[in-house]
């Protein structure tokens, strides 16, 4: 049951990036783009997103609402770290460049881009190579 | 108007879909975390990712053969395949040294109101916008229409 719920929200995870038009690079790119006709509509995306995650995980707790048997994660503040601002700023050039973010990466899968079909490989190739040299948690 | 409705609909999706993920998982689902704890699985802990993921990938092809969303894939003219797969790299090493992307310190670090997401946040953001401008200036143009 709880693999079936995973499942579920899997698809609709995926699902939305498609409605979005999150998988669309060129949209994404036109999202970042302020120096030229700046296309606001992505930001949507991430409010919709936001608000109900936000006020989902927000009920959840304060109602002390449970799935299963499970707890909800820390999500609260934790201290800056230089090492992950250092590590966001290098996502942030590639996602620029690319307009591809691991999510709508791994959403174009099957529709078998060149682009994407370059991109995941060497994505889950910068993957490995951080977790190695940083020893980051397995 | 389809231009805000899509955008918003999907982004509700995405959100409910992190909600349960988390409320099942125990662990705040973001994408680059859950991928690379996939590619390099050393505990037992890998069986709801491996899910997740099956989800997302098959979701996002139910979604594409019902003609959901805006249906396009395109590509600014320039960027080649070279470029995808230093962006692939660039991607996949910052989100992991950075313990997350769009996804983990967008959405769920943003909506859980944590203020060191909300910065990680906005540096990506301010570097890809950087990206870009800089892809407009050395290439003398912007993305096509």
């Amino acid at each position: 049951m709880r693999m079936a719920v995973i499942l579920l929200a899997g698809a609709l995870f995926g699902a939305g990036l498609v409605v979005s038009g999150m998988t669309d690079p060129a949209r994404v790119i036109s999202f970042l783009d302020f120096s030229g006709d700046w296309n606001p509509a992505l930001g949507f995306v991430m409010g919709g997103a936001v608000s109900v995650f936000g006020a989902g995980q927000w009920i959840l707790r304060k109602r002390d609402l449970r799935l299963f048997a499970t707890d909800l994660p820390d999500t609260s503040s934790s201290p800056v770290s230089k090492r992950m601002a250092i590590g966001s700023a290098v996502f942030g050039i590639g996602w620029g460049l690319s307009g591809v973010c691991p999510g709508p990466a791994l959403a174009n899968l099957t529709e078998l881009h060149r682009e994407i079909l370059v991109f995941v490989p060497l994505m889950l190739a910068g993957m490995f190579a951080a977790q190695r040299i940083f020893k980051l948690d397995r | 108007m389809n231009e805000i409705l899509e955008p918003f609909a999907g982004g509700i999706l995405i959100g409910l879909g992190s909600l349960l993920a988390m409320a099942a998982s125990e662990k705040v689902p973001g994408i680059s975390g859950i991928v690379a704890r996939v590619i390099q699985a050393k505990s037992g802990d890998t069986a709801w990712r491996g899910v997740f993921l099956l989800g997302l990938i098959g979701g996002a092809a139910l979604a594409f053969a019902m003609n959901l969303g805006p249906g396009e894939f395109s590509v600014p003219e320039g960027r080649s395949l070279t470029v995808y797969g230093l962006a692939g790299l660039l991607v996949g090493f910052g989100s992991r040294v950075g313990g997350g992307c769009t996804s983990g310190h967008g959405v769920c670090g943003m909506g859980s109101g944590a203020k060191d997401e909300l910065l990680y946040t906005v540096i990506f953001m301010a570097t890809a916008a950087l990206a870009v401008l800089a892809w407009n200036i050395t290439t003398g143009g912007g993305a096509p229409g």
